[in-house]
């Protein structure tokens, strides 16, 4: 079977928040773990939490499902770790999922201009239509005119 | 001994850092950002009242050489609830003194990672970056993210201010809080 012109055969990972499922590309999602400590400190960026320490790297954790399905998550049980991309810079953030993730590789729709900003995208999958989140209009970053300078005086981990 | 290039250029660089606390919050500032460390009750008699400041966190000033320094209250800064400080970092190249909790030890970092960027607010002139110590995440001050130009230029006239009164009545010492 050939796929229509309008959709594009990818992997993407089904994630869970609360009673619904989204959908991200698989090709920005590096890992599913369980809830760690969250360290906080003082900062402006209302939407974030803290951060998490995974691998050395001290991730931004910033909980989408209030903004998806109006309320925020009662059960956490993994942070789904992803990354995003800003210019040539690869930003990591970590997203508190409710339950198990799925990968499938499935035609996506691509989204028209009606579709809400976050929308990347529509799959159809067991049933459910599924939006494709676009990580970059849920969660805060610069505009890429924006971006800061890279640290020069210090030896400085960039994901 | 004389080590390979390639050896040498490979070895992580280190820097010293002190971990202080604010109103139970731990940070973390490059001790070559310190210049003197004084207790609160030192320097109390040094310094001015700065009744015409508009910022909160800035009451006070203190006269050093021929500098005029202004004393920044971190737990105001930083949005915390502020308990009182029993220490003053001057910090070096920048007019703040500021007022802290307490110092908890000196270490050594040997990684500083870019604030994400998912960290839109003020709090990317407040720290150069983060860095991990035994397992926890340290928030490391910019020791210049503490007064903008902006506040800079109001503070001198607020200091413009108090010296003119200065000039018609006595000012004694202030209570540094």
């Amino acid at each position: 079977m050939t796929p229509s012109p309008e959709t594009v055969l990818q992997s993407f990972v089904l994630l869970r928040l609360g009673e619904r499922r989204f959908a991200l590309p698989a090709s920005q999602v590096a890992e599913l773990v369980a809830p760690s400590r969250i360290f906080r400190f003082p900062h402006k960026s209302s939407a974030l939490e803290g951060v998490v320490l995974r691998r050395g790297r001290m991730i931004a954790v910033c909980d989408i499902a209030e903004q998806l399905t109006g309320k925020k998550l009662d059960t956490r049980r993994f942070n789904l770790l992803a990354t995003r991309k800003y210019g040539h810079q690869l930003d990591w953030i970590a997203i508190p999922v409710s339950g198990e993730c799925e990968l499938i590789t499935v035609d996506m729709m691509p989204a028209t201009a009606n579709d809400s900003p976050h929308v990347d995208g529509w799959l159809s999958h067991g049933g459910e239509v599924i939006e494709v989140l676009r990580l970059s209009a849920l969660t805060p970053g610069p505009a890429e005119t924006l971006l800061p300078a890279p640290l020069h005086d210090f030896m400085e981990a960039r994901s | 001994m004389n080590l390979p290039t390639s050896a040498k250029s490979h070895q992580p660089r280190t820097e010293q850092i002190i971990l202080f606390r604010i109103s139970g919050q731990t940070f973390a500032i490059s001790s070559a950002s310190v210049q003197e460390v004084r207790s609160v009750d030192n320097i109390a008699g040094m310094a001015r009242d700065l009744p015409e400041s508009h910022l909160r966190k800035v009451r006070h000033s203190i006269r050093r050489g021929d500098r005029t320094l202004y004393i920044v209250n971190a737990a105001i800064h930083f949005g915390l609830q502020p308990q009182p400080a029993s220490l003053v970092f001057f910090l070096r190249r920048t007019r703040t003194a500021l007022l802290i909790d307490g110092i908890d030890k000196m270490t050594t970092m040997t990684r500083l990672q870019a604030l994400s960027l998912a960290f839109q607010g003020e709090e990317r002139s407040w720290y150069r970056g983060l860095t991990a110590l035994d397992q926890a995440v340290i928030p490391v001050i910019n020791p210049e993210g503490f007064l903008s130009l902006e506040e800079l230029t109001l503070l001198e006239t607020a200091q413009f201010s108090a010296d003119a009164h200065s000039l018609t009545s006595e000012n004694p010492g202030a209570h540094v809080q």
